[in-house]
């Protein structure tokens, strides 16, 4: 299907610009302005990518919707947008989150509503451009345009030490942005020689990605490495992590929701994107960096999981519990199988959903209370018995409930890369029963027992706000964890063609004789694959 | 799907009623009157009864090779292909469910022991608080346990199990507001949680092999259509591609084995069990005797093919299963929290269950699970209602004598220890004697299983030993209640009273179904069971038994009947006839007593080993973090990076600066006296202009005044 | 008729009392209405010359200059105005940013 007469992805990418824009012109006082106009746009991008899910062909394993336009022609650079199954689920989550961290504002900023309902907007452009470029050029601009609003958001809106974790953020993530500037500019530069005298090169991705594949391995692993620091600062992955628990201690509910819900996912896109087919072709090298990542991300997993145990904010533990479940993601990118990809996808959007929810359940108490530590809480579910009921389901789904999201994502990444190694799979397994352990531990005291300090006695619970801004996540939560195949529908083909184009050995696992002798396995549920 | 009738076409209603019901509970418990709450719960879960009944039925008049129905009702997880050892598959795993013989017997338990926990529960919790949230989570179980024994596929499976274990947690922390019941709930889930990845791997590793999670394709409208683990064993054995004994079987059985020590208590993992007392007492009763604890041995006879195919893991089951019965009966001999001394009770009953799958018998396991879930449940009940006539006490040497001021109770409960122990009659006596049986059996082929069945035996004895202990402290001898409680003794209302009737007669009878066994035949529960247990192979390598003739069978159970005594002649002499003497009898040897008391210090050395360890490797990384990646990493570059720039600072200053500076000094210099006219103050501009001006006059007037003159 | 000499002394006198006053005086607003007298003085001589000899020219540009000296003190009370804030004083002898 050619949709080149659509411009529904730009649509999509400036609908909270045009919020920005038109915040601009109201006046500083009329702060509920601000606020209407901001979650008007917030409603309005998440309706206009509902329309990019409705329309999406299913079973495309391409680029749908795709436009482009020449934006810098003496470099080559344009402006080319394309979406395929992963980028529709990842762009849906960023305009889902996206709205609904709009929404949780609505009370907890007080100052600078102006700034900071245009800084929101900005970002969410930013990201949705991330997930949405075609073009290396244009991707690395949005890859810093959202840092800025970020930057400002933790900054300003911030907790005490704000400054210190704001820059701390910029200067990690741009350190590894820069990196990832030489890979691109080397990637280009390398693909413009390979053409025709006075030929123009380009940054469109597809071309580049698969000319790379013609590229010397060495050439190649430069470039792998180049953009993995970007990639795994980004993620974050053990030992690049230490921002994030910073960031999320000291930055206000929504920058924390975006930040885990959707920031930390840039990183993992990047690498099923651009990372893993910049993989070397020789066997040997590409294990030992395959290797190397895989065991950083087991790092991660259980790194981040222990660490939580011994936090005393939730915000921070929720960070690195953030850590450990991005190790999740990444061991499934790097399984290099279609169940990995397709898990670790879906991981990645179940960890929004439920990460998401614990920093809006969290933003909930911090605006009741003003604190993020343990300690100050203990004994909520009396007061608040369905507060106390949302974040027990939402911790759950974190922890990989049956039922709920996080196992359908963990599953599958287990399966994925079980299939690769079983010391892996095993190691991870351990992630997940600390993942029980430091959950139901805050559970226990943050909720359960008696009421520890006065100020808690007469907390009020949910207002219709917090239970809007709740309920879908929670219901979501549910669907993905019933339900799942129309998730996996949308990513299965696409987690096709990277796997062949990747790991084209895969499919070379033909069906062995002794199968289609064997009656049982000629059915049509449990099919041999055939790649087309 | 007609020809299977109403019941077995609706089989996915069973699971489906209690999981209404409780949805009802959460979203609008708190506003419905308590009848309401319990024709809700009460009746969700007596329509499951029906159903299950109604479908199990429609089973039997089957011939008994047909007796398995399976229903899909849609595709669950599709995460898409997966190489296998044969290929690459499309895993799917389906949400469906199966009814055989195996999971008849559990469906029938779970719904129909459940119900009666129910009935009870309405008494027994009548007057606490968080009504509906207590019978929310019931039925919440339910579902999930009627999930776990219906499921179609090892996946779905899990999902049960997993359930049960929240539902656990949440039952067992029914009372938030104390700590030591949130710690226990807490406790339970993570450990269960151990086992669980056990389970999960050994789940990946079933896919991994077969390429299906699917149990069988069995009772599918089309089985060849579809593949499930035991058709794709089977052709795996047929055509040699894995032989008995193969490391992927024992690695498997392995793996699931150690997911069912978690939910089934064993050792390593049974220290969750007894502090999940915390509870009320009706949860114990239904998770810790019937359901719950049960779903591991349900796993290992589900399982049952492959584990045939894996003798060294079917010996550790078995061994782990006797060292746990011996284990757990040793520390209940010496509890005096009454719950506690039962859920040791059920720790070893659970490892006698385990004996006997690791021996191979597995219907004689299903058949004690079985029996005792009647009569552990009505012990617990029994339990209960104790504790609820005695106002909470759960002490038994605050207790006695309550034989007659509580008939009610006490009566049940003395039938119930009849049977755990193993008394000729009632229903223990059967499992217990076909257990030990097949273990005597087994030892007659291999001699290593003599050890086993030696166990097996002591375990009887020290069963019948604790039991009477618990029976005379709690309802013979002499009263020890605290006076000022000696008065509010009340006997237990009729909805908690009748679930023990009904409970006793089961007690009684249940065992009765493998009476032919007395006059040498195959007990017609075995029988039943038998299509789901069989194996895939039928010659080569599997397990096979000795057979013994009536007499040895008589021989073995006069033999189970002398332990039984000589338990019961201890208890006797220890507790009723001379009270003191068993004081005198721990004071004699304080170390072993306290051994036992401290439950072999198992918490401690596990705090001591994990726990601790890892909360100090906590502390450890989160110090890393903080001070080795933040602070000789990063704030080593930002160091770095300020010391350069302090350096690059003393250049500009002093080297570029300088030179600037040096080459600015000049036209300074030189300009001196021309700045002096330069005093920023605007008059002293507009003078210089007016004397400017003058001067132009001075020089040029004339012209002025010839100009002036050309213009007349 | 009288004598263009009468006009072009009261202008010449008007002049120098300007002048005087923009050398003396600290006050800037002062120095500013000096500048006016400097400006009417010109006003003068260019309305008597135009009249003198005829032509109109001198009196059109008096009217421009009138124009000139209204915008010219708008303008130079404003900077005083933004001046005074942010140094709090108007007198000349402080103004000595003009310096380097």
């Amino acid at each position: 299907m050619e949709h080149s007469s659509n411009h529904l992805l730009s649509v999509i990418l400036f609908t909270p610009l045009v919020g920005a824009l038109l915040l601009l012109f109201i006046p500083r006082e009329s702060q509920n302005l601000h606020r209407l106009v901001g979650n008007l746009f917030g409603v309005l991008g998440f309706i206009a990518s509902l329309s990019l899910l409705i329309h999406f062909p299913a079973g495309s394993a391409g680029y749908e919707f795709k436009e482009a336009a020449d934006w810098i022609p003496s470099i080559g650079a344009r402006y080319s947008l394309g979406a395929d199954g992963i980028s529709v689920l990842l762009v849906m989550l960023t305009t889902l989150l996206g709205m609904l961290a709009i929404a949780s504002s609505w009370s907890a900023i007080q100052q600078r509503t102006k700034e900071y309902y245009i800084l929101l907007l900005l970002l969410q452009t930013g990201m949705l451009g991330v997930f949405l470029s075609l073009d290396f050029f244009l991707f690395y601009v949005f890859w810093e345009v959202m840092l800025v609003p970020m930057y400002f958001l933790i900054g300003v809106w911030g907790s005490e030490r704000r400054l210190y974790a704001a820059i701390k953020l910029f200067l990690y993530t741009l350190a590894g942005s820069v990196i990832m500037l030489l890979a691109i500019l080397a990637l280009y530069f390398n693909y413009a020689k390979t053409l025709p005298q006075g030929a123009m090169g380009t940054f469109d991705i597809p071309t580049l990605l698969a000319a790379a594949q013609q590229f010397p391995d060495s050439l190649k692993t430069w470039l792998f490495w180049g953009l993995f620091f970007a990639f795994a600062v980004k993620v974050p992955m053990f030992p690049f992590h230490t921002w994030l628990p910073d960031a999320h201690t000291e930055a206000p509910t929504a920058g924390s929701v975006i930040l885990a819900g959707i920031v930390l996912k840039m990183g993992t896109y990047g690498f099923l994107r651009f990372s893993l087919p910049l993989l070397p072709t020789d066997a040997a090298l590409r294990a030992k960096i395959i290797h190397m990542v895989i065991a950083l991300s087991l790092i991660s997993i259980i790194y981040g999981a222990v660490v939580c145990l011994r936090q005393k904010d939730t915000k921070r533990l929720l960070a690195y519990s953030s850590v450990s479940h991005l190790g999740f993601c990444t061991l499934g990118i790097f399984a290099l199988t279609p169940q990995g990809l397709a898990g670790s996808v879906l991981q990645q959007i179940n960890h929004g959903i439920s990460t998401g929810a614990l920093f809006l359940l969290f933003g909930v108490l911090y605006e009741r209370r003003n604190t993020s530590l343990i300690c100050e809480f203990g004994g909520l579910a009396t007061p608040m018995p369905n507060f106390a009921a949302i974040y027990l389901i939402i911790s759950l789904s974190s922890l990989g409930m049956p039922l709920l999201n996080g196992f359908i994502g963990e599953f599958t990444i287990l399966q994925g890369v079980f299939s690769v190694s079983k010391t892996w799979a095993a190691w991870a397994s351990v992630g997940i029963v600390l993942g029980a352990a430091y959950l139901l531990w805050l559970y226990q005291r943050t909720m359960l027992g008696p009421i520890t300090h006065e100020a808690n006695k007469s907390l009020p619970d949910l207002n219709p706000r917090e239970y809007a801004v709740l309920l879908p996540l929670v219901a979501l939560a549910f669907w993905i964890g019933i339900y799942p195949r129309p998730f996996f529908a949308y990513l299965e083909k696409p987690v096709q063609r990277i796997v062949q184009q990747v790991n084209p050995a895969f499919y070379q696992l033909t069906t062995s004789p002794s199968r289609t002798s064997s009656i049982s396995f000629s059915s049509p549920t449990s099919n041999p694959v055939s790649p087309n | 799907m007609n020809s299977s009738g109403y019941f077995l076409s609706h089989l996915w209603l069973i699971p489906f009623f209690p999981l209404v019901s409780a949805a009802v509970m959460f979203f609008f418990g708190r506003r419905l009157p308590k009848d309401a709450v319990n024709l809700f719960c009460v009746g969700s879960v007596f329509l499951s009864f029906l159903h299950a009944m109604g479908a199990t039925l429609k089973l039997f008049s089957l011939p008994a090779d047909q007796r398995v129905y399976q229903q899909i009702l849609f595709q669950w997880v599709t995460p898409g292909a997966m190489p296998t050892s044969t290929g690459l598959v499309n895993f799917v795993a389906d949400w469906g469910c199966l009814l055989d013989p195996l999971s008849c017997v559990m469906v029938i338990v779970v719904t129909f022991v459940g119900f009666l926990i129910h009935v009870y529960s309405t008494g027994y919790m009548a007057h606490e608080g968080g009504y509906y949230r207590f019978f929310g989570y019931l039925n919440f179980f339910m579902f999930f346990m009627l999930t776990l024994v219906l499921a179609n596929n090892l996946l779905l499976l899990f999902v049960g199990w997993e359930g049960v274990g929240l539902c656990s947690y949440l039952l067992i922390g029914f009372y938030f507001l104390k700590k030591s019941a949130d710690d226990a709930g807490k406790k339970a889930f993570i450990v269960n949680r151990i086992g669980d990845a056990g389970f999960l791997l050994g789940l990946l590793l079933v896919a991994a092999t077969f390429g299906t999670v699917r149990f069988t394709s069995q009772g599918l409208a089309d089985p060849t259509a579809f593949s499930g683990i035991l058709q794709s064993l089977a052709s795996m054995v047929a055509q040699h591609q894995l032989a008995h004994g193969a490391s992927v079987f024992t690695t498997i059985a392995l793996l699931l084995f150690f997911g069912a020590t978690g939910k089934s208590a064993q050792i390593p993992l049974h220290a969750w069990l007894p502090d999940a007392m915390e509870g009320p007492t009706p949860v114990s009763a239904l998770i810790h005797a019937v359901t719950v604890v049960t779903a591991g041995v349900y796993l290992v006879a589900r399982m049952s093919a492959i584990f045939q195919l894996a003798p060294v893991a079917m010996d550790i089951v078995a061994i782990i299963g006797a060292t746990t019965a011996v284990f757990a009966a040793t520390i209940a001999l010496v509890q005096t929290n009454i719950k506690k001394i039962l859920a040791y009770s059920s720790i070893s009953q659970l490892g006698y269950m385990f004996l006997a799958l690791g021996v191979g018998a597995f219907a004689a396991g299903i058949f004690h699970l079985m029996t005792h879930a009647f009569f552990k449940a009505l012990l617990f009940l029994g339990a209960g209602s104790v504790i609820h006539s005695l106002s909470g006490q759960q002490d038994i040497r605050k207790m006695g004598g309550l034989r007659y001021t509580i008939p009610a109770t006490s009566v049940p409960f003395i039938i119930a220890t009849l049977a755990i122990t193993g008394v000729p009659g009632l229903s223990g006596f059967f499992s217990n004697d076909q257990i030990l049986g097949h273990a005597f059996n087994r030892h007659m082929m291999v001699d290593r299983y003599l050890a086993l069945w030696v166990l097996g035996l002591i375990t009887a004895g020290l069963t019948s030993l604790y039991m009477f202990r618990l029976l005379f402290e709690t309802f013979y001898g002499m009263s020890r209640i605290p006076v000022e409680s000696e008065g509010h003794i009340h006997e237990s209302p009729k909805t908690m009273a009748v679930p023990l009737m009904i409970l006793a007669f089961f007690s009684i009878v249940s065992g009765w179904l493998a009476l032919p066994v007395l006059w040498g035949e195959q007990s017609p529960f075995e029988r039943f069971l038998e299509p789901s247990l069989r194996g895939v192979e039928k010659d080569a390598g599997s397990i096979t038994f000795g057979h013994h003739t009536l007499l040895v069978e008589y021989a073995l159970m006069a033999g189970l009947v002398a332990f039984v005594v000589l338990g019961f002649w201890l208890a006797y002499k220890l507790y009723l006839e001379q009270p003191k003497l068993h004081t005198k009898l721990a004071a004699s040897w304080p170390r072993l007593h306290n051994l036992l008391v401290h439950k072999y210090y198992v918490d401690e050395i596990y705090d001591a080993l994990f726990v601790n360890r890892i909360k100090d490797l906590s502390t450890a990384l989160s110090f890393f973090d903080s001070k080795v990646i933040d602070g000789l990493c990063l704030d080593g570059a930002g160091w770095l990076v300020r010391a350069f720039s302090r350096i690059s600072m003393w250049w500009d200053k002093w080297v570029v600066d300088a030179l600037v500076n040096t080459l600015g000094w000049f036209p300074k210099f030189l300009s001196m006296p021309v700045r002096m006219f330069q005093t920023g103050v605007f008059s002293t501009y507009a003078v210089f202009i007016l004397i400017g001006l003058a001067i132009l006059l001075g020089v040029y007037g004339h012209h002025v005044q010839t100009f002036m003159r050309t213009l007349h | 008729m009288m004598p263009i000499g009468h006009y072009l002394f009261l202008s010449l006198a008007l002049f120098l009392i300007g002048v005087i006053g923009v050398i003396t005086r600290r006050n800037v607003i002062i120095v500013l209405m000096s500048i006016e007298l400097i400006l009417n003085a010109v006003n003068i001589n260019l309305v008597a010359f135009s009249r003198y000899f005829g032509d109109v020219a001198g009196q059109v540009f008096a009217l421009f200059i009138i124009a000139d000296a209204a915008a010219e003190a708008a303008v130079g009370l404003g900077i005083i105005i933004a001046f005074f804030h942010n140094r709090e004083t108007v007198l000349a002898d402080e103004m000595d940013l003009l310096k380097w």
